[in-house]
């Protein structure tokens, strides 16, 4: 058991005069608590007002995104007594508009995603009565890529989307190229068609934030990369 | 009396109707038999879903060994076989013509997954991969375990719920994000729609609909351990309660053997498939004593009461509430490829990495067998039997059809919410095909939601929110878990009476409309404690011990006075039970032995 301070960035829309203001509370930190088990204990026991965004709380939901001490991570998997400090600052992802405390709108990553058609293209109708069939190693293609929980971390630690929040952002291009990786995929044009463009894969300037920022440890700079090259052997092609 | 006008419904104090919205079809739930009903259905039909979390925040998205179909991919399975380990799975209390269309059907819907795009994992011929699960068998329970359950290594609820989220978009479902649903509209017994709360700027909303569709989850919340989300409040029970409909078998809730200790959080029984075993605290593989046979892949219930069991009697891990399972020798390559997820939350949230070391687990309440009474297209029956609710259906956990009877199969669910979501989703578009007009909204329609809203966002009180809540989670685990008798259960029930007095004295903090997540607790909070009660006096009422259901004062299963599904309603404030008849078709009670 140890107490830590938590320093919480606050905003209520309903109370515009107060703004956004940092607010600190302490809280008696048992070994094994996470970011989230400590949030928690502060809404239930200290202050009802505190709100953030928390379902699963094992990881794999993908609600519970923010900025903890700087770096953004899911606050259900973090141990809050692992990040070492004796003050953890809590932040809401940044670079999105925020609803309230630690909530922010999802709308830029939803668009974001709706851009690249996220979902398998296949010209021939699936066969009758069984399943496409994919090799092992196809489907080993796959890997890295399909985990993607829609957290938001990625997008929002990304210096080009804090600047343009049009873009399609990390999480929706590895969508895209989920996609175009799967042996019974055929769209690639389909996925491709938004991304040759200012808010697409162009903005991506190879800052790797979001692979830092991936707590399932994914790497959409790769998958980014991927694409580029797809879209420059296109044009020279 | 009834208004065409829905403009016209009443506001109450404080806090106005926002909007009416109208949709010919409203499905609350973004889980896969929500959203599987909202693919079928779309395509033809005006298809909205209104869901509290984000979509792909369900909790589905959480179950990770597999879906169940007899596919033969691996190895000789017949839909037979699968049918009579759910029969036998069941404890004979579900309901044979219903398991026949889930087994039959399951192929069907495990391969349309793959056409949809579902990565799952492959065999060397490139075909759909299968493992082995608790309870499946070969040769009608005569072999061994069976390689039944199609997987994507152990996130297969996270595949199949981004599936299906990419088929909507694709479909054009409209989503309700953050939206919660507060009351149904139903008179005569024609739904006519919901009313709603938009989370995120606050406001009542009416969504007038031809027909709903609840795909609402379960309730592990109720319960102090648990692996279910923070989301899984069971609020559809009780809403459709409230409508003056039964809900059926609310005795028979499953605890997962495997939680991750003092967490609750699932560890798939996909790891005992492929090999894992439990131990206790003298290090033996204590299976052998409960089902010498099957061993670790006996069904849940058996498992569960093994491992509780070896912990009453003192011989958890250094006497400790809590028992191992071991995984070590299925070897890193196997442990990384197959159950990445496994390794990646016992480190995260034990520090335990079960390459080197067995993990800590306990029992946890998983699943609820129980729900909302339905029949085989997924509508909703008003009196549990036969009358229907005209255009209301449910589906999923939250729905009872019965397939599960007293204790579900692992793999099974994911089975059962897409499949009975698909042919809710059928159902329902035969039914608008039928359907010109929108039923018209009672002037009155909103004013529970309304009043519900207002009261709670006046609520100042003496009363904390989580005291009443943890001291629920705690008693119900107690007295009402895996194993039961008439003395626990009658004291958790006057519990549950004095918690719910307390819940009228409650304090809600944060009076803002936005994003007011100490409303929707308190709101959650009502809910669990309604049905709790009914849990409880199902528990009570039923004198035999069939599946999940344990009474250690009725040790005995009793097909002569038991073989027979619970119905309850809260009628006055009194609990009134009605029961109806298991369908038997194939197989005829036996004795169930792993």
């Amino acid at each position: 058991m140890k107490k830590l301070t938590f320093k919480i960035n606050r905003y209520n829309p309903d109370d515009e005069r107060r703004g956004h203001f940092m607010q600190e509370y302490e809280v008696e930190v048992p070994s094994g608590h996470t970011v989230l088990d400590c949030l928690n204990d502060i809404k239930w026991n200290q202050d009802g007002t505190l709100t953030f965004r928390r379902s699963c709380r094992s990881g794999i939901c993908g609600s519970c995104a923010m900025t903890v001490n700087g770096v953004n991570m899911l606050a259900c998997e973090t141990q809050a007594l692992a990040l070492g400090t004796d003050t953890i600052t809590v932040e809401p992802l940044r670079g999105c508009e925020v609803l309230k405390d630690l909530v922010v709108s999802l709308e830029p990553l939803v668009n974001g995603l709706y851009a690249v058609k996220p979902y398998l293209i296949a010209d021939a109708p699936p066969p009758t009565d069984q399943e496409r069939f994919q090799s092992v190693e196809e489907r080993d293609k796959l890997d890295g890529l399909y985990e993607c929980i829609l957290c938001g971390a990625c997008t929002s630690s990304c210096p080009s989307f804090w600047a343009d929040k049009e873009y399609i952002g990390p999480h929706g291009l590895l969508k895209a190229y989920r996609f175009i990786a799967d042996s019974r995929d055929t769209g690639e044009q389909e996925h491709m068609e938004a991304l040759d463009d200012k808010h697409g894969l162009w903005r991506c300037h190879s800052i790797f934030n979001c692979v830092e920022a991936c707590p399932k440890d994914l790497n959409p700079t790769r998958a980014i990369v991927e694409l580029k090259k797809k879209l420059v052997k296109g044009k020279v092609g | 009396m009834v208004n065409n006008n829905p403009e016209s419904i009443h506001d109450v104090k404080g806090v106005p109707i926002h909007s009416v919205h109208q949709h010919d079809v409203v499905i609350v739930g973004a889980g896969l038999a929500g959203l599987r009903a909202a693919v079928e259905v779309a395509g033809d039909h005006d298809t909205a879903v209104i869901t509290k979390v984000f979509p792909t925040r369900s909790h589905s998205g959480a179950a990770q060994g597999g879906i169940a179909a007899s596919l033969a991919n691996e190895e000789e399975d017949h839909w037979e076989w699968h049918m009579f380990d759910t029969v036998k799975g069941s404890d004979y209390l579900g309901d044979q013509d219903s398991i026949e269309i889930l087994v039959r059907e399951a192929p069907v819907v495990v391969r349309e997954f793959e056409h949809y795009g579902v990565p799952y994992s492959r065999t060397s011929e490139g075909r759909i991969a299968q493992r082995k699960f608790g309870g499946h068998t070969k040769d009608f329970g005569r072999g061994g375990p069976v390689l039944r359950a199609c997987y994507a290594a152990d996130r297969t609820g996270h595949v199949l719920l981004h599936t299906l989220y990419e088929q909507c978009i694709k479909h054009k479902v409209r989503f309700y994000s953050e939206y919660y649903a507060l009351s149904l509209i139903i008179e005569d017994d024609i739904c006519r729609g919901l009313v709603a709360w938009d989370m995120i700027n606050g406001g009542v909303h009416v969504i007038r609909a031809k027909a709903v569709l609840f795909g609402t989850g379960g309730y592990g919340r109720v319960f102090k351990i648990t692996s279910n989300a923070f989301a899984n409040t069971g609020d559809g029970l009780s809403l459709t309660m409230r409508a003056g409909i039964p809900l059926e078998d609310l005795e028979f809730v499953q605890f997962h053997p495997t939680g991750l200790y003092k967490q609750g959080i699932l560890v798939t029984e996909g790891a005992r498939g492929e090999g894992g075993y439990l131990l206790n605290g003298k290090g033996e593989r204590f299976m052998e004593k409960y089902a010498p046979e099957k061993m670790e892949l006996a069904p849940r219930d058996l498992v569960s009461r093994s491992i509780q069991t070896e912990i009453n009697e003192g011989r958890g891990i250094n006497g400790e509430d809590y028992v191992h399972i071991d995984i070590r020798h299925l070897g890193r390559e196997n442990i990384l490829k197959k159950l990445p997820q496994i390794h990646e939350l016992a480190l995260k949230f034990l520090h335990v990495d079960c390459i080197e070391e067995p993990i800590p687990i306990q029992p946890t309440a998983h699943y609820s067998m129980g729900g909302i009474p339905v029949d085989k297209y997924g509508r909703v029956l008003a009196d549990g039997k036969e009358k229907l609710v005209k255009g209301f259906y449910a589906a999923g956990e939250c729905a009872c059809v019965s397939v599960h009877g007293a204790n579900r199969l692992g793999t099974n669910s994911l089975l059962e919410a897409s499949l009975f979501g698909r042919r809710a989703g059928m159902a329902m578009d035969e039914f608008l095909h039928d359907t010109e007009d929108f039923a018209p909204i009672p002037p009155e329609a909103a004013q529970a939601a309304l009043k519900e809203v207002d009261t709670m966002l006046s609520a100042d009180g003496d009363e904390k929110l989580v005291d009443i809540r943890t001291e629920m989670q705690e008693k119900m685990m107690q007295k009402c878990g895996i194993f039961r008798d008439a003395g626990s259960l009658r004291e958790v029930l006057d519990d549950i009476h004095s918690l719910q007095d307390r819940f009228s004295r409650i304090k809600v903090s944060d009076r803002s409309k936005t994003f007011n997540f100490d409303l929707i607790e308190a709101i959650e909070l009502g809910h669990m404690l309604e049905f709790a009660e009914i849990i409880v006096a199902a528990a009570l009422n039923r004198e035999e011990s069939r599946g999940a259901h344990s009474r250690t004062d009725f040790p005995e299963r009793d097909d002569k006075n038991w073989l027979k599904h619970t119905l309850a309603w809260k009628k006055d404030g009194k609990i009134e039970f009605d029961y109806k008849p298991v369908t038997i078709t194939r197989f005829q009670p036996k004795e169930r032995k792993y």
